[in-house]
């Protein structure tokens, strides 16, 4: 069985910050790998580990610098990665739902994986859609926002039988035939960390770039249909009423509030 | 030009962000001069329909199948309809089931795909205004190519009011049902527990800011010393730190206390949905631009470390060292 996890770099930004046109400041950013994604890459590392023969590829689109967030996959446990990346793509400044799912739609027609994991969504652009729209895109079945997998009906029935998580504590349980895509929430496992040995070894495994041509594309896919017109920090709507001083004094003054509020006592 | 709208519901009741959509639907049809119209697909129909029927809606379509949210029926009936009408635009709720159908819908209509939208502007050009960046900015994104599909935030807009004159049908529409991969078996409720947060009057809620699952015991300290409810953001729920019946938020439970103390929250969308009814709400954190901020009554910039400690002398209990 082959699982094919896809994983994307994200920027993070620093509590302050300074927008220049419509992106924020290299400067201001650091760069880690997406939240969601780090319990998909789990989850199908479990799924190697409980099952005789299950390859784990990490796929991702992201320059050279994507390296070292793909190499924690392969440390935590994935066989071997694939990095999509163009000079076409370079000059993206927001790549859209459509060409995420086309270009990651051309590794899974080469790679052929019976299992699609992706995070549900990106905590950088926040789309939430690339894993539907990929799983559409090369004719899988799919579910969102998943927080159990049953590991031993995918190994063997070939069913993906998982809970989706709504809104309000509530859970629906959901029957899907692979080859599927699953978007994975966070909660799902508990994503491990990398040890020194999972870290040494994904030195040496590969990762496979893949240019347009690789993949059999060619530029057109990567026309946006969206353009970011302007990029602003929201207005601050605190009247928030402040409790200064130093940490006494604003425990005294928030312990005066509680009292007033009638919810503690003496 | 048509604008369509389809509406979310659950076990029965139609859900808030469908009268949401309306109000973001009309807006939209005023600016482009055109009809708005609504879809609900599955369950009792009839009486959705009838609900649906508020102030602004011109047509209401529905679609028969089943009891519950399936996707593969969702995705088959919107883009069914959406190419019956003609509709240029198509505005679905960013809910766990709109994530789940509506970018196969806009991949299968070959459509651009704009989500989770907190603004909707048209002036010959849709431009949709998102958050990006875990809320620390907003952008404006134009979709350049229309027609489009757009998901919207739920709590943006407020829900469509009065009683409205709109016809309505059955649109007319099989299921292929060889195009159903996927069945749902049942929900469950998750996360009952010896504690309802939702019944406590005083909640205490921690975030990601504590750190250390060992640093729980300072946050636990001052709960005993207070006589309040634990409570907790997702991260803290996700890590196997405190059971799911702690949990507030969108995924986890609403909360209504008198008051809300929120310890290293920075008041994520999703975190906010849960709490914003609180009588009172208090944060403590150290970023003084966190959202949380936005919407506390009484705002403490500082390190939960130094003012938890201090907090729990206030009431006579003594801090752990952490």
């Amino acid at each position: 069985m082959k699982v094919l996890v896809t994983v994307k770099e994200v920027a993070t930004v620093e509590d302050d910050f300074e927008i220049s046109g419509t992106e924020i400041e290299e400067t201001y950013l650091d760069y880690d790998l997406n939240e969601w994604d780090d319990y998909a890459v789990e989850e199908g590392v479990q799924l190697a580990e409980a099952g005789d023969d299950v390859e784990v590829v990490a796929v991702t689109i992201g320059p050279e610098r994507a390296d070292e967030t793909i190499r924690m996959a392969l440390a935590k446990g994935a066989d071997r990665a694939v990095r999509v990346w163009d000079d076409a793509i370079e000059d993206v400044e927001l790549l859209d739902v459509e060409t995420k799912a086309e270009l990651l739609g051309a590794v899974v027609e080469a790679e052929d994986p019976d299992l699609v994991l992706s995070g549900v969504q990106a905590n950088d652009d926040s789309f939430g859609a690339t894993g539907v729209a990929l799983a559409e895109e090369i004719g899988f079945q799919w579910a969102a926002v998943v927080n159990a997998l049953d590991t031993e009906k995918v190994l063997d029935e070939g069913v993906a039988s998982v809970r989706r998580e709504l809104e309000g504590g509530v859970e629906e349980l959901t029957d899907v035939d692979l080859p599927a895509v699953l978007t994975i929430q966070t909660g799902i496992n508990e994503p491990r960390y990398a040890s020194l040995r999972g870290i040494r070894q994904a030195q040496s495994k590969e990762i496979k770039p893949q240019s347009l041509d690789d993949l059999g594309l060619d530029a057109s896919v990567v026309e946006s249909s969206l353009d970011v017109t302007a990029m602003y920090e929201p207005e601050t709507e605190s009247d928030a009423q402040f409790l200064d001083g130093d940490a006494d004094e604003q425990a005294s003054k928030l312990a005066d509030v509680l009292r007033e509020k009638g919810v503690v006592g003496e | 030009m048509t604008v369509l709208t389809i509406a979310d519901h659950r076990r029965g009741d139609l859900r808030d962000v469908s009268f949401e959509l309306l109000t973001a639907g009309r807006e939209l049809a005023d600016a482009v001069g055109t009809d708005l119209h609504a879809a609900v697909i599955s369950g009792n129909v009839e009486e959705f329909a009838d609900d649906l029927n508020r102030e602004g809606v011109d047509q209401i379509h529905t679609v028969e199948y089943g009891e519950e949210f399936n996707h593969d029926v969702y995705a088959q009936a919107v883009t069914a309809l959406t190419e019956d009408l003609g509709a240029e635009f198509l505005l679905v709720p960013n809910s766990v089931n709109g994530l789940d159908y509506a970018p196969a819908v806009a991949t299968r209509l070959g459509r651009s795909y704009a989500s989770d939208a907190v603004g909707l502007d048209y002036d010959g050009t849709l431009e949709v205004t998102r958050e990006m960046y875990g809320s620390k900015v907003e952008t404006t994104v134009e979709v350049t190519e229309g027609p489009f599909v757009a998901s919207v935030r739920s709590g943006e807009w407020p829900a469509a009011e009065g009683v409205g004159d709109a016809d309505v049908s059955a649109f007319d529409f099989d299921v292929d049902e060889d195009a159903v991969g996927s069945t749902v078996k049942g929900f469950e409720e998750v996360g009952g527990g010896d504690v309802d947060i939702s019944e406590a009057n005083f909640l205490v809620s921690i975030g990601r800011g504590i750190e250390e699952e060992e640093n729980l015991e300072l946050v636990e300290a001052l709960v005993e010393a207070t006589g309040a409810t634990l409570s907790s953001s997702r991260p803290i729920v996700d890590n196997g730190w405190l059971p799911k019946n702690r949990q507030v938020g969108q995924s986890g439970k609403q909360v209504t206390p008198d008051v809300y103390l929120a310890i290293g929250i920075s008041g994520a969308v999703q975190h906010v949905a849960g709490m914003k009814g609180a009588d009172t709400i208090i944060a403590v954190n150290t970023d003084p631009n966190a959202p949380i901020f936005d919407i506390a009554d009484y705002g403490v910039v500082g390190d939960l470390f130094d003012v938890v400690p201090a907090l729990i002398e206030e009431f006579g209990g003594e801090p752990p060292s952490v």
